[in-house]
C-alpha cells in the first residue's frame, strides 16, 4: 500500500476477514483511491454499510463508520445526511444487501436523488452465508440453494437505478481498476443520488459453485466478458446475453433531496 | 410563560413535548391511530429548523431515526402495532449501539392488522422484548393528554441520558382524546443532553469506554471531527467487533446495569389510596383514567381500594410492590389485553397478594363500572 494511502486505513484492523482473491479489497482500495485523488475532507466523509462480507469494509476505513443491519444502510444513510448535509455519505452495500433485502431503500432512495453514493458490490451470490443467490446472481448459474441451476431471473442493476431516479450510474468491475476509480470519483462529485455497481469475484463460493477456475482465471474472464456501454450500443441482444455492459448509463442533473429541504424550512419560516 | 388552556389531543400534545424536548428530527410511515403524529412533525419541524422525512416503511424510519442521531439530532418516530413489529430489528441495533431515539407506538388492537381504530394494550410485552437478545429498554405509558407531553419530554431525557432508546406507549384512546391542556413553558423543562467525553482528559476517544464509571459511555456526533466505528456486531469498547467470552459478558452486563442501576431515577408511578387498602388495582395507559374514578366511587361508598397507576412500565416498578401495607390482600390487573402484565406484576407481588386479573379485548375501552363489579367480585370471595 502507498504510504500516503495509510492515513484512510485502520490499519490496527488488518488484517481483513476476507478470502484470499475476494473483490471486496480492490473496491475498498478503489474508494480510498478516490478520495485521495479528490482531497475530500476525511473527518466530513460518513461511510455506511448493511450487513455482508462487503460490509465488513468500513470497519478498515478510518472515517465515521457504520456498519448498520442488513439492508438498511440507505435509511441509516439518509438520516445522516438529513441530519447533517455537510457530511460527505457513502454507502458500501452487497448484491444481496442492496437489491435483495435492501431493494425497496434502493429503489426509494435513488427516487428522492439524496446526495448519496453507493457502491455495490456485486460478487453474484450471498457470500457471508457461504453462496446462496442474489437477484443479481444469473439465471442458468448455481449456488448452494440453486443447486440444479438458478431459474430466478435477474436484475439490470444499472437499469433498476436509473428508472427508480438515480441520477449518476456506472458500471465497472475489480479487473477494470483505473476505470472503477474514476467512475467512483465522478459519483462523489455529482450532486445527487449516485450509484456504481461494482463486478466483483467471490472465488470461494461463486467461483466453486460454478467451476469458474482459480482467482486469477476470474479476474480474467472479467477482462473478456465486458463490453463498453458505448459498444454495447451497436451489438445485437444475442450477442450480448453473456456479457457485462460496463461504462456510465446516467449523468442528470436534477433537485437533491436535502437542498430541496432546506427550501422547505425556508417556506415553513416564512421567508419565501 | 405556560400557553393558553386549549384543547388539544394526545397525539398533538406528543408533538408540542418531543419539539419542546429538542427533537430535531422525524422519520415515519403513516398508520392509524398515530398518523397525526407525523403530519404535525411535517408541519411544525421545519419551522423550528428541523428535519421531517416520510420513508418508505418503518424499517427505513428507525434506521432513518438512528442515523440522524448518530449525526447529532434528537430523533423519533411514532407507529402501532404491525409498524412496530417491523421496526424491531432497528430497534435492538440502537439498544446495543447505544444510539438515543424515542419510538411512540400508538396502541391499536391486534395481532396483524387487527382493528386499527380500535384501543387496546396489547403490545405491552413486544415493547420489552419485541427485539431479540437480552437489551435494556425504557417503555413509558401516559393516561392523560398533559401528560403525553410531559411524557414526551421525558422520553427524551431518558433517552439521550441513558443512551438507550425509550418507547412512549401510548393507546388509541390516550392518542385520539382531546384534553383541555396547559402546556408549560418551555424554559421552564429540564432538558437533557447525551453526554460529551472530556476531551481534554482523554488522550484516544473509545466510544464505547465506561470513562465515568457510570455505564453510560459519552457521546461524540459524526461529524464532529472524531472518527469512530459502530456496528450492531457485539463490540469491545473501541466499538470494533469481538466474539471474545469476557468482552461479550461486560457489554451486556454494562448495558443491562446502567438501567437498572438507576431504576429509582427511571421509574414513575402513582399511588392512590393504598395507605390502608385491602384491594390495589394496578393500571396504566387509557385503562387507568376508568380505574381511578372506579376507585373514587367505591371510596365513597367505604370500600378499601386503592390504585397503582404506572408512567414507567419498563423497567418495571417492582418498588411499588414492596411498599404496600399490611392491610392489602388483592391485586387486580386491570389491562387491555388478555394479560401481558400480570405476570410480572405476580412476580413483583412474590405470593403476598392474591393476584386477579381484569382483561379487556374486545375493542372497546374498559369502563369504571366495569372495574367497580371486578373489585366488588374479588372482594366477595376472596
Ligand atoms: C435480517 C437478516 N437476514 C439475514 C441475514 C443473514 N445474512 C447475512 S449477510 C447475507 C447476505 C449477504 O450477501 P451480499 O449482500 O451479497 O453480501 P456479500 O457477503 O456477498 O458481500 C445474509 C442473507 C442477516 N444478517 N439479517
Ligand atoms: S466468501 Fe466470497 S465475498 Fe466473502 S470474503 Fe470470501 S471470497 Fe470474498
Ligand atoms: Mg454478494
Amino acid at each position: 500500500m502507498r504510504k500516503s494511502l495509510e492515513k484512510y486505513y485502520r490499519i490496527d484492523k488488518l488484517p481483513h476477514i476476507w478470502c484470499p482473491g475476494c473483490g471486496n479489497g480492490i473496491i475498498t482500495g478503489a474508494l480510498v483511491r478516490a478520495i485521495d485523488n479528490l482531497k475530500l475532507d476525511k473527518d466530513k466523509i460518513c461511510i455506511v454499510s448493511g450487513i455482508g462480507c462487503s460490509s465488513r469494509a468500513p470497519g478498515y476505513l478510518n472515517f465515521n463508520t457504520l456498519h448498520t443491519t442488513h439492508g438498511r444502510a440507505l435509511a441509516f444513510a439518509t438520516g445522516i445526511k438529513l441530519a447533517r448535509p455537510e457530511l460527505k455519505v457513502i454507502v458500501l452495500t452487497g448484491d444481496g444487501d442492496c437489491a435483495a433485502i435492501g431493494g425497496n431503500h434502493f429503489i426509494h432512495a435513488c427516487r428522492r436523488n439524496i446526495d448519496i453514493t453507493t457502491i455495490v458490490f456485486n460478487n453474484s451470490i450471498y457470500g457471508m452465508t457461504s453462496g446462496q443467490y442474489s437477484p443479481l446472481t444469473p439465471v442458468g448459474a448455481y449456488a448452494t440453494t440453486a443447486p440444479y441451476g438458478n431459474i430466478d431471473r435477474n436484475f439490470d442493476l444499472c437499469k433498476l437505478a436509473e428508472a427508480a431516479g438515480a441520477t449518476y450510474v456506472a458500471r465497472g468491475t475489480v479487473y477494470h481498476v483505473p476505470q472503477l476509480i474514476k467512475f467512483i470519483e465522478k459519483a462523489l462529485l455529482h450532486k445527487g443520488f449516485s450509484v456504481v455497481e461494482t463486478i466483483s469475484t467471490c472465488p470461494t463460493y461463486f467461483g466453486r459453485k460454478n467451476k469458474l477456475g482459480s482467482p486469477v482465471r476470474m479476474m480474467e474472464m472479467l477482462r473478456d466478458n465486458t463490453v463498453s456501454a458505448k459498444a454495447a450500443e451497436k451489438m445485437s441482444k444475442e450477442e450480448l446475453a453473456s456479457k457485462i455492459v460496463i461504462g456510465e448509463f446516467a449523468e442528470i442533473n436534477a433537485p437533491e433531496y436535502t437542498e430541496e429541504y432546506m427550501k422547505i424550512i425556508k417556506r415553513a419560516q416564512g421567508e419565501e | 410563560m405556560s400557553s393558553m388552556p386549549r384543547l388539544m389531543q394526545g397525539n398533538e400534545a406528543c408533538i408540542e413535548g418531543a419539539i419542546a424536548a429538542g427533537m430535531r428530527f422525524y422519520a415515519g410511515y403513516p398508520i392509524t391511530p398515530s398518523t397525526e403524529i407525523a403530519e404535525l412533525a411535517a408541519e411544525k419541524l421545519p419551522k423550528v429548523g428541523g428535519k421531517f422525512i416520510q420513508m418508505e416503511d418503518e424499517i427505513a424510519s428507525m434506521g432513518a431515526v438512528i442515523g440522524a442521531s448518530l449525526a447529532g439530532l434528537k430523533a423519533m418516530t411514532a407507529t402501532s402495532g404491525p409498524g412496530f413489529s417491523l421496526k424491531q430489528e432497528n430497534i435492538g441495533f440502537a439498544c446495543l449501539t447505544e444510539v438515543p431515539c424515542v419510538i411512540v407506538n400508538v396502541q391499536r388492537g391486534g395481532p396483524s392488522t387487527g382493528q386499527p381504530t380500535l384501543p387496546a394494550q396489547g403490545d405491552v410485552m413486544q415493547a420489552r422484548w419485541g427485539t431479540h437478545g437480552d437489551h435494556p429498554i425504557i417503555v413509558l405509558s401516559p393516561s392523560y393528554v398533559r401528560e403525553v407531553f410531559d411524557l414526551t419530554v421525558r422520553a427524551f431525557n431518558l433517552s439521550e441520558k441513558y443512551r438507550v432508546p425509550c418507547i412512549l406507549l401510548m393507546d388509541e384512546v390516550v392518542g385520539h382524546l382531546r384534553e383541555k391542556v396547559q402546556l408549560p413553558d418551555p424554559a421552564s423543562l429540564k432538558i437533557i443532553n447525551r453526554k460529551k467525553p472530556d476531551l481534554s482528559k482523554i488522550s484516544h476517544y473509545n466510544p464505547y469506554q465506561d470513562y465515568d464509571g457510570d455505564g453510560i459511555p459519552p457521546m461524540v456526533n459524526f461529524g464532529e471531527g472524531i472518527p469512530y466505528h459502530v456496528t450492531g456486531l457485539i463490540h469491545d469498547i473501541t466499538g470494533f467487533p469481538s466474539t471474545k467470552p469476557e468482552v461479550t459478558e461486560y457489554l451486556i452486563t454494562r448495558l443491562m446495569r446502567k438501567i437498572y442501576n438507576n431504576i429509582d431515577d427511571i421509574v414513575e408511578y402513582e399511588k392512590h389510596f393504598t395507605e390502608d387498602a385491602e384491594t390495589v388495582i394496578v393500571s396504566f395507559g387509557s385503562t387507568a383514567r376508568s380505574a381511578i374514578r372506579a376507585v373514587k366511587i367505591l371510596r365513597s361508598e367505604g370500600e378499601k381500594v386503592g390504585l397503582i397507576r404506572l408512567k414507567t412500565i419498563w423497567p418495571f416498578p417492582r418498588k411499588a410492590f414492596r411498599e404496600l401495607p399490611s392491610t392489602v390482600r388483592n391485586v387486580i390487573v386491570a389491562e387491555m389485553n388478555f394479560g401481558q402484565l400480570i405476570e410480572t406484576v405476580e412476580a413483583a407481588c412474590e405470593g403476598k397478594f392474591n393476584i386477579f386479573g381484569l382483561n379487556k379485548y374486545n375493542g372497546e375501552l374498559m369502563s369504571p363500572d366495569e372495574v367497580i363489579a371486578k373489585v366488588r367480585e374479588v372482594n366477595k370471595n376472596a
